[in-house]
């Protein structure tokens, strides 16, 4: 019910001799909805890639029972994780409902898979609800706003029945009305779920995290509550001295919209 | 949630509730196009007419599995030769076979006169047996494709790389089949076929009934391709097309995706070949090497490869125009040839297929600053 944690141990992440993520431990707990922080550099995303097996990484990273470090992509995602990217990433020439039927069937069987889907699978049904694009079920998700494609994405996760998601800035682009109603919803699928959100914009992560971890330099450099992190003396030096308004590399993006 | 969603997306401009019309348009289509192959022909065109349709319906077979391949996979096959070459030599072996039994021989012509041994080479053998050559026309290029597309997909050659992997195959085994002149015919391949499992293919009569074969052949191929490319197995072939990298996040494996897609084409051009044995009477290297490979997807690239009719009538169009251009300027057709290829893929990636969309999407965005020709 509460989904799933996640324990990272001294994860090392070297590119070319640049060590992106150095020894870094993490907890999260089932359930949690927590905010990864940090200026840019700090090896947030090489993080999340190396959790999901994007990039190669030493130390270790637990999640239901098994190490995942070292496994392919595809057999990490089906142990129940999945993440999204900075820029939404759906396919663009299917339809908002194929993008849903595609993300929840990675276990189906040759037979489905030859055959037409015949009709909407219920957990695709209520993912389009959730996310609010019942309405454009049959549209092409490349003509989509750059908000529902993000919102899309986040179906797409609900659908695969992830216990774990890991959310590259979930909100960038989007208006202050799509940030609140985001935000909710992703309280509301912690409700059941685990979620990491990596994020940028300080107003959003204050208004709904429930707990925060701040790496900089590819160290973990603090962690807890918001008002633990924002009272933490390192993070404050690490967002130059602006005391409880760490507002780093992307001031424009809490006004802009896509 | 639903009271933030903005519906700024463009209307599409198909209607959201399919009408009767369009239900029946596939169905329709199929209906049409059978009537077409396997009566209007027959009966308006003469026996060398038929008999060129009838090879010419053997690319459009080969530009149905490279529509699915690479229209629907991504995956550039610049190598089909190779699969249609396996198809045509397994027949034509079953076929030369057959014409030296029925004189009372034990070897193949060529082998009489070229062999360095009065016995059957071993691996000819199995291939006196008709349910044997038939069965292995489709089996054998299927599971050198299975077995190519394994290492290849899991190592993640792509793009490019794959296109040029897959003519450098095709290539060596052209180059192969030359230096095997005593077992394979060498440069001249397998020629002066006469018979086809009993039947004499000199007589006007047959060869019609080959053409109606090959004409019922490409109908199912293009059934099997149209299921497939409206099942799930479809969609995720667009999917990982599209994203392979995504695809992966949910939990699939986009290697085996694109290993069924390419030993389904290869299959395909298997089938393609055999039936090219008996409409044309020949299979040799020149038939399957790099130049013809890159024919096989130039009618699918003209036509539309994303569409299953634009790959199968630009096969045929394209077809067409080699054999009625080539006689009268030989020399210009490889460069026109080249020319149509150039300009299909860099300008017209949907092909001909797409060119009613792409001037519609011009008249409603006529500020549209996107140049397409």
């Amino acid at each position: 019910m509460n989904g799933e944690g996640l324990t990272v141990r001294d994860l090392r992440v070297t590119f070319d001799g640049f060590t992106a993520v150095d020894g870094v431990d993490l907890d999260i707990h089932p359930g949690d909805l927590r905010f990864l922080i940090g200026p840019n550099g700090a090896g947030k995303t090489t993080l999340v890639d190396a959790v999901t097996g994007l990039v190669k990484a030493t130390g270790s990273a637990r999640f239901a029972g098994q190490e995942l470090l070292g496994r392919p992509v595809q057999k990490i995602a089906r142990t129940g994780i999945g993440r999204t990217f900075q820029t939404a990433t759906v396919f663009e020439e299917l339809t908002v409902l194929q993008n849903l039927d595609i993300a929840a069937g990675a276990g189906r069987g040759v037979w489905t898979m030859l055959r037409r889907r015949k009709d909407v699978p219920e957990p695709v049904e209520k993912a389009l609800e959730t996310i609010g694009l019942s309405a454009l079920r049959d549209r092409p998700a490349g003509v989509l706003a750059h908000g529902q494609k993000q919102w899309l994405e986040i179906g797409m996760l609900l659908v695969q029945d992830v216990r774990l998601l890991l959310l590259d800035e979930p909100v960038a682009g989007m208006s202050h009305d799509e940030r609140q109603a985001t935000g909710e919803l992703l309280q509301r699928i912690s409700e059941e779920r685990t979620v990491v959100v990596i994020e940028h914009d300080m107003d959003f992560m204050r208004s709904f995290a429930r707990s925060v971890s701040v790496l900089h330099s590819g160290r973990m450099l603090s962690e807890g509550t918001v008002a633990e992190v924002q009272a933490d003396a390192r993070v404050q030096e690490v967002y130059l001295g602006r005391a409880t308004e760490p507002a780093p590399s992307a001031p424009v993006a809490s006004t802009q919209e896509a | 949630m639903t009271t933030t969603v903005t519906p700024t997306a463009p209307a599409p401009a198909q209607p959201s509730a399919p009408s009767v019309l369009t239900r029946l348009r596939v169905p329709g289509g199929f209906l049409l196009g059978a009537v077409l192959l396997l009566g209007v022909a027959p009966l308006v065109l003469p026996d060398f007419r038929l008999s060129l349709l009838a090879k010419y319906l053997c690319y459009a077979i080969v530009a149905v599995g490279v529509s699915l391949a690479w229209g629907r996979g991504g995956l550039m096959v610049l190598g089909q030769g190779v699969f249609f070459g396996l198809g045509g030599y397994a027949m034509a072996m079953h076929l030369k076979l057959a014409d030296a039994a029925a004189t009372g021989q034990t070897l193949p012509d060529f082998m009489q006169l070229y062999g360095t041994s009065d016995t059957l080479p071993w691996w000819w053998k199995p291939f006196g047996n008709p349910l044997f050559a038939i069965a292995m026309t489709v089996l054998l290029p299927m599971a050198v494709a299975a077995v190519l597309g394994f290492f290849v997909f899991r190592r993640r050659v792509k793009g490019a790389y794959f296109a040029i992997l897959s003519q450098a195959l095709a290539a060596a085994l052209a180059i192969w089949l030359v230096g095997q002149q005593a077992t394979t015919g060498g440069t001249n391949g397998l020629t002066d076929i006469q018979g086809f499992f009993g039947y004499d293919l000199n007589d006007p009569v047959n060869q019609r009934t080959v053409y109606v074969i090959i004409a019922a052949a490409l109908l199912l191929v293009m059934a099997l391709a149209r299921q497939l490319f409206v099942s799930r197995f479809g969609e995720l072939l667009v999917a990982v097309r599209d994203s392979e990298e995504r695809v992966r996040f949910l939990g699939y494996n986009p290697a085996n995706v694109k290993l069924v897609a390419y030993v389904v084409a290869a299959g395909m051009a298997g089938l393609a070949g055999a039936l090219f044995v008996p409409a044309v009477g020949i299979i040799s290297p020149a038939l399957i090497g790099i130049v013809p490979s890159i024919g096989f997807v130039i009618g699918a690239a003209v036509g539309g490869r994303a569409s299953l009719v634009g790959a199968v009538l630009g096969a045929i169009a394209v077809a067409w125009a080699q054999s009625t251009l080539s006689d009268a300027f030989p020399a210009a057709w490889t460069y026109l040839q080249g020319l149509l290829f150039v300009l299909a893929v860099g300008f017209l990636p949907g092909g001909l297929a797409s060119l009613a969309t792409v001037v519609r999407n011009r008249r409603t965005r006529p500020t549209g600053s996107g140049e397409t020709a």
